[in-house]
């Protein structure tokens, strides 16, 4: 790649974020008036939430139940089997709950968010309301961008509760890690702390996720290639953005 | 909650009665004074190629005015202009006496509440049914309670034959029926002024007479002004008062449709009679023919 290639690119980078900012900007705007039309934020929360949840739950049982195999087999080398409950604690509230939640989301809710805004454009739909006096940022934008902040911390914590429940299954159930130990270690070492850090992460990615879902279809060329391409970079963006902002929190965090 | 009524100021209802009973009187009068809307002297170009260069054109109150021209010569950009979702380089574009270049954010708004735009495939909310898209701009701008609006939206509904559909997704609608829901969306809060983008477009014989029909008669019974951008000579030139044909960024003709007919003007003749043949070539630019077979790619 020449030089004149890498600055384009650099530049397009640099436009891009500018864009973005100015979208954030615009929709903080709106989200105060957004927040007082409660049907429309349910709407969104369902779509964002609800439909995710048969994934995030799916997801989060296999997630603990490989947890619970993984930490078994480690745990049990060193005789430390009964801190099997923290380690699948700890592991899924400050890291797996958040970031494959919001990969999961990305793909699922992201994906829907993008093509939907991008195509309401193709059909006209977000002209049709700016004529008709209604700004789409606030009737459109703002209630789907609140509903991913919204559902995002609350999948995580399904997410984190089922995996949970997932690793015991395995762990005691299956392996024969007492259940009282299982527990009781867990209620002992598992903190307001970390809970607070999945939190927070799961904050973090549903205003990264939501941003990048509804900017990508607010600003994607009106053509089906457009939208197809909207999509795609929705997924890409998310995904390299949340494992990203992961290493930045953990960071701050530890 | 005190209800407040903003579809339309009482004295507006005065002009309607004179715009209905007295078109000719009106006729008359100075183009000017009458305009509602006045596009004078617009320059606006998109990526260097100009696109209107010194357009100006009016559209009076209470008649119907056609905008014709060949496709790509900017009707579409006209309506983007009209209606503020663009802003004309020079020149100006006034709508109800107020220059749009000098709006705020709300006083745009402000304007487009006494508009109406009917766009080219309907543009109706995908995910609401034909009721609640009629309904979207009354719960939008008014707080009239549930059974007002009931009753506003089936009589718009019923003035454009789709009381009936009220319950169909626009998934389920054909295209002409969309467009007609989209008409009742479009007059649902009682606008001064109809914009009609390509009205004609892929309708069947049947559809094309139902819109005909309709322009015709929200034009007459709410004295409605109204501006139909399309390139259906035959179809527009039933019912226009004023035609102006659109052509090389600024307006080549005015005036009736019989008198753009029997125009001197190669290019104003050669659209009305939709002939292959004129100022508007067949071909798009392209290097001589022979020399290129020959070539070797």
């Amino acid at each position: 790649m020449s030089n004149g290639a890498h600055g384009s690119f650099l530049l397009e980078g640099i436009r891009r974020l500018g864009s973005v900012s100015i979208f954030l900007a615009r929709l903080l705007g709106q989200c105060l008036p957004a927040l007082a039309r409660p049907r429309l934020l349910v709407a969104q929360i369902y779509n964002a939430g609800g439909r995710s949840l048969v994934i995030i739950m799916l997801s989060g049982l296999f997630v603990g139940m490989v947890l619970g195999l993984q930490g078994y087999d480690l745990l049990q080398r060193f005789g430390s089997e009964d801190a099997l409950g923290v380690a699948a604690a700890l592991g899924l509230l400050r890291e797996l709950a958040p970031v494959i939640t919001a990969l999961l989301f990305a793909g699922r809710a992201g994906t829907a968010l993008t093509s939907e805004i991008g195509l309401m454009r193709a059909t006209d739909q977000l002209t049709a309301m700016e004529v008709m006096a209604v700004d789409p940022m606030r009737y459109v934008a703002a209630p789907r961008f609140l509903g991913g902040v919204i559902a995002m911390p609350l999948l995580t914590a399904i997410f984190s509760v089922i995996g949970l429940f997932g690793a015991q299954l395995i762990g005691v159930q299956l392996m024969g890690v007492d259940r009282g130990v299982f527990w009781s270690q867990t209620q002992g070492s598992v903190g307001l702390h970390d809970v607070n850090e999945g939190l927070m992460k799961s904050v973090v990615f549903g205003v990264l996720c939501s941003l990048i879902a509804v900017h990508e279809g607010y600003t994607a060329p009106p053509t089906a290639e457009g939208v197809a391409l909207a999509t795609t970079r929705t997924v890409v963006a998310s995904s390299v953005m949340i494992l990203l902002m992961d290493y930045v929190l953990t960071a701050y965090f530890l | 909650m005190r209800p407040t009524w903003k579809v339309r100021p009482p004295e507006d209802l005065n002009h309607q009665r004179v715009r209905v009973t007295k078109p000719q009187a009106l006729q008359a009068a100075a183009p000017a004074a009458d305009a509602v809307i006045d596009v004078r002297d617009v320059h606006y170009s998109i990526g260097g190629r100009a696109i209107f260069d010194g357009l100006s054109f009016s559209a009076r109150r209470g008649r119907i005015t056609a905008v014709m021209g060949p496709s790509g010569a900017g009707k579409t950009t006209l309506l983007k202009l009209i209606t503020a979702q663009i802003v004309a380089e020079s020149g100006t574009v006034q709508v109800f006496g107020e220059d749009l270049a000098r709006l705020g954010g709300n006083e745009i708004y402000a304007v487009r509440k006494r508009m109406g735009m009917l766009f080219q495939n309907g543009a109706l909310l995908t995910d609401m049914d034909v009721f609640e898209n009629v309904a979207f701009p009354v719960r939008e701008h008014t707080d009239l309670p549930e059974a007002l609006i009931r009753i506003l939206v089936l009589t718009k509904l019923q003035a454009v034959g789709l009381r009936g559909a009220a319950q169909l997704m626009p998934a389920e609608l054909s295209g002409g029926m969309a467009r007609r829901v989209a008409l009742a969306r479009a007059i649902v809060l009682d606008p001064e002024v109809l914009i009609y983008d390509e009205p004609f477009v892929g309708l069947d014989p049947i559809s094309l007479g139902v819109i005909l029909r309709l322009i015709k008669q929200m034009n007459a019974a709410l004295g409605i002004t109204s501006i139909v951008v399309s390139h259906d000579v035959r179809e527009l030139a039933t019912i226009a008062d004023d035609s102006y044909l659109l052509s090389g960024g600024r307006i080549a003709a005015s005036g009736s449709p019989e008198q753009l007919r029997s125009s001197e003007n190669a290019a104003v003749r050669q659209f009305m009679t939709g002939s292959a043949e004129g100022p508007v070539a067949f071909h798009y630019p392209a290097p001589d023919y022979a020399t290129q077979l020959l070539d070797e790619p």
